[in-house]
Parts: C-alpha cells; structure tokens; sequence
C-alpha cells in the first residue's frame, strides 16, 4: 500500500545551515497495517510524514502509495488518499466554523459543485460518526469548533481524516497534547477505527508503552533511516524495558562510531 | 432631516455591496484587502462609459461589465498575494495604484470626471416604468440589488467551496490536508469581492450621476467602520447574519454621517477623521470590556478584604 524507496532530503543545501535529514530512507506496509513509529528528537519522523505528504519534494528516491507514485505530485493531489493528524488540536480544524461545517468541508469533498454542502443525509452520517466518539457531541452539530476543548477536536480530526476513507493515514503524535484520559479515549478511537476500516497507519509516539500496544509493527527511526522494524511473534515477546535496551543499543553505537572518529 | 436620512439610507444601500465585499475579504478571509479602493473606482468608470452609450439594456451591462471587472482586479491581487507571495496589504497597495491610471484610460483615455446626466439609469428607469417617486426609486432598487447580491453569496458560502474559502480563512493547513488549493479558494474570494466592491461602484454612478477618479479614495475605511458598525448592531455573529450585518452597517454608518453633520457636530472634510475614529472606538469595547471586567473584580475582591480583616 506505501511503499517509500531510499528518499533522502537534504534542508538548505549548499549552505552552513545544511541539514541531512533523511538518508536513504526505506519502508514498506502492507494494506491494513498499523506501525508505531518511534526515534529520538531529530531522527526525521516528522520530516518522513511530510515527505508522504507531500509538504516538500524529495531530493532522490520514489514514495509509492497503492502503486501510484507519487513522487512528485502536489500536497493537495496526495491528500485526497492521506489523512493526516497533528500534535496541535488546533491545526486540524477551522475554529470559528461549526463542528458540522468542518467534517463537510472533509465529507463532501467527493461531490463539489454549486449545491449546499451539507444535506440531512449528511447530518445524520455526521451524527452517527459522532455518536461513536462517546464524547456527547452528536448533539452539538451547529457548535464551533473553536469552542471544543482540545481532546474534542482532536477526535474530530481524526474523524475528518478518515470519514472518506484513505489509503494512509498518518498520526504525528496525535494525543501528545491531551490529558492522560483523553489520550486513552482518542487512542481507543483510532485503534478502532484503523481496524474497521483496514487503514495503513503510521503513527509517530513517544510513548513507548503504546509503541508496543497500537498496532501490528513498531519502526524504530534514527539519523533519517529506519533502524528497527518489529512485528509479529518478535513484538509480543518485546517488553518496553526490552525495547528500550534496544533503543539504547542504536544510540550507543552511533557513540561508539563518534569515538572511533574522534580517537 | 427626513430628507437626510432618506438620502442616507440610499447612500448606504448604494455602498452596501461594497461592505460586503470588504466583510468577505476583512472577516471570512481575514485578509485587509486594499484594492477596494481602486475596484469601486473601476466600477464607477465603466458604469459611466457604458450608460453614456445611451442605450436601453446599458444600466444592465454596466453592473455586469464591473462585475467582471472587479473580479479580473481581485484576481491580480490574489495573483501577488498567492504566486509572487507579495504581503497581502502591499499586494492590494499594489493593485489600487494600478487600477488609478486603468479607470483614467478608461474614462474617455483620461478625462477625471465623466457626466452621465439625462441618459436612462437603474433607477430612472425604475421611476418611469413603475410610476413612483425619485427617491422611493432609489430605495429600492438599492435594496433590490443589496438583497438578490446578498441571497446569491449566502447561498454561495452554504456549498462545499464556500465553507472551503471560510476554512482557508481560519486554518489554510487544514484545507490543504483536505485536498482543497488554498490559492484557488483566496482567489475565488478576493476576486468575488471586488466583483461586488465594483458593482457596488457601478450602481454609485448611476445613482449620484456621474464617474470621478477620485471618488473612490479612502473607500476601504468606510468599508471597514461600516462592518465593524454592522457587526455591533446584529449581534449575532454566524455567518448568515454577517452578510446581512454587511449592508445594516453599510446603511447605519451612513445616518450616523448625515446625523454629524446635519447637527453641525463636523464639517464635511471631517469625514475621513471620524471614519477612523468610529474604527478606533468599535475596537476598542473589546479590550475596554476586558479591562472593566478586571477591574471591578479587583475593586470587588479588595472591599471584601477590606470588610473581613
């Protein structure tokens, strides 16, 4: 389903500032599968996400989504096959546009055109999504979103990335803002969702203890490469003292190389 | 002052189309947009050119020769905004300037002021074939045309592009991550504002008699007053009523005007100054409540203090 071959993206090349960022960066999910993707700050989580996505072009390499290569086409020609969650409850929806409009501005983007964008239809499709967020809001369609507090937009969000279902779905730390309750609840929600629908799922976590649990594979990332790729049998015996050793491991390497270098 | 503030509400239904354009760009886009002063110049030159053709269908042609128009400027603007990536007040610094020397080439290759007394008008038009005064004629096709404008961009912001272009005014990342072009939605916004911003212009000319190039300067503070204006008298702050608010706005900061001066409260040259004034007061009741509110909450928990110890 995603397939991404050797991309490397280098930040103002050329320059003092210059910043290798992904090295040769390689992966392969298949339909459905659900990988928790972890890595010290700077590994390029992020910046694998915007490649997908298509924030910037990559400077060599392929990304491949459902065997359409996507390489080099445009954010919002990408974005109709990736949804896609931040950190910031606040970047995912349009505050002063009611919960309604926003999950119409993600819904209706199958049938465009001079008509109204939200029908009853539609309505009860919002309210029904809604009611399985157990969080009251099937009844507060006319509210704005501004007014939501951040775990409630947060489960919005995830509902306009996936009610027209995509073929991937990246999450980049999504519930690191949230309360530990909260968290638990949007967690719940995208762990269901992500099955019901088969989704390819990406998500960035710091959360080690969750990089087992969610999910089929847990990606270890670090200096812009994948460094650890774990599923199966493998991750259920993995324990998140054991997982960390494993952490320590490729960090301590990358020290002993920095010694070898500098003796 | 019956008269005055009859005149005044012909005035602000007349301006009324350009409020809403500024209500479309300042509070949906959230976007100052500057070419306002330009494009109801625009309107104003076509509106003259083509009403002194003479002909019956020319009132007609004139509000849809500047509806275009003033789309086609909005467009440029958008175009500096979104491609070259020019700030968005410079860019409509940019296509104001501009448009001064386009409505000059347009008004007869130069001429600054243009008459277009005793050919036909919207609203001598309106007089005759329905048989009513000159001024009940004003009022009405004023408001005619306010309403029809009003209704079409109501129902344009209920579709899927409308809520669309209300979003990239909010949150653009959020747009994108839907698969929605922020640069299409600000162009489609700016360029349907200053197509109302022109009409606007176009119905000015035919309403007052003649097209000048400078009537237009300074437009984009009435603009603003009159929507801050309207958004305080309608309380209501869902996008429905704005548009709504738009045009009360437009019609209420008219009769403050003509009250002013009537009362010889200012002369007329004072126009401008108070304009910026009654901005600078609608902004501040914001930060002043905030401010009273802490302040009796403060005044309010020393007497308790005071009262305990």
């Amino acid at each position: 389903m995603l397939e991404i071959r050797n991309i490397h993206k280098t930040f103002e090349a050329g320059t003092v500032n210059e910043k290798k960022v992904l090295k040769g960066l390689s992966l392969k999910m298949a339909k459905g599968d659900f990988a928790a993707v972890i890595g010290s700050n700077g590994a390029g989580k992020s910046t694998m996400f915007n490649a997908i996505a298509g924030s910037f072009l990559t400077d060599e390499g392929q990304i491949l989504v459902d065997g359409e290569d996507m390489t080099f086409q445009p954010e919002t020609h990408r974005a109709k096959v990736i949804g896609r969650i931040f950190q910031d409850p606040m970047k995912g929806t349009a505050p002063s546009l009611t919960i309604e409009q926003n999950l119409a501005i993600a819904y209706s983007s199958v049938r465009r055109g001079l008509r109204p964008a939200i029908t009853k239809k539609d309505r009860e499709v919002f309210r029904e999504h809604l009611a399985r967020l157990d969080m009251g809001l099937e009844n507060r369609l006319k509210t704005k979103m501004g007014l939501l507090s951040g775990g409630q937009r947060q489960a919005v969000t995830l509902l306009m990335a996936v009610i027209v279902t995509p073929k991937i779905l990246l999450l980049d730390e999504h519930t690191a803002a949230l309360d530990p309750l909260t968290a638990e609840k949007v967690f719940r929600i995208t762990r269901e969702v992500v099955a019901e629908k088969q989704i390819t799922t990406l998500m960035i976590t710091h959360n080690i203890a969750s990089a087992l649990d969610m999910g089929n594979r847990t990606i270890m990332m670090d200096d812009g490469a994948v460094v650890l790729d774990i599923c199966g049998q493998e991750r259920a015996n993995l324990t998140v003292e054991g997982l960390l050793q494993k952490y320590r491991e490729v960090k301590g390497q990358m020290l002993d190389n920095d010694r070898i270098l500098l003796a | 002052m019956t008269n005055q503030i009859l005149g005044a509400v012909e005035l602000g239904l007349v301006y009324g189309l350009m409020v809403l354009g500024v209500y479309i760009t300042f509070r949906i886009l959230k976007i100052p947009d500057l070419t306002v002063d330009g494009s109801i110049t625009l309107g104003m030159a076509i509106s003259a050119m083509v009403i002194n053709t003479g002909q019956p269908w020319a009132p007609f042609a004139a509000l849809l020769l500047a509806m275009l128009a003033g789309a086609a400027a909005g467009s440029v603007t958008a175009f500096f905004q979104t491609k070259l990536k020019i700030p968005p007040i410079l860019a409509g610094i940019m296509t104001m300037s501009a448009l001064y020397s386009v409505n000059l080439l347009i008004m007869n290759n130069g001429t600054p002021n243009i008459s277009i007394l005793g050919s036909p008008t919207l609203f001598s038009m309106f007089q005759h074939s329905f048989g009513v005064s000159k001024h009940t004629a004003m009022i009405l096709v004023g408001l005619l045309i306010c309403v029809v404008v009003v209704a079409l961009v109501e129902f344009f912001f209920t579709t899927h592009t409308g809520l669309c272009i209300c979003a990239t005014g909010d949150n653009e990342e959020m747009v994108r991550a839907t698969s929605v072009s922020t640069t299409k939605m600000k162009w489609l916004a700016l360029a349907l504002a200053n197509a109302c911003v022109a009409v606007s212009g176009a119905v000015y000319t035919q309403y007052m008699g003649y097209a000048d190039v400078t009537a237009g300067s300074g437009t984009i503070v009435i603009g603003f007053a009159s929507v801050i204006i309207g958004e305080t008298l309608c309380i209501k702050r869902s996008l429905a009523v704005g548009f709504i608010s738009a045009i009360v706005g437009s019609v209420a900061y008219r009769i403050i005007v003509a009250v002013a001066i009537k009362t010889n409260l200012f002369p007329t040259y004072f126009l401008k100054l108070v304009s910026v004034l009654i901005i600078a007061l609608a902004l501040a009741v914001g930060p002043a409540k905030a401010a009273l509110a802490e302040y009796r909450n403060k005044t309010r928990r020393l007497r308790q203090h005071a009262g305990n110890s």
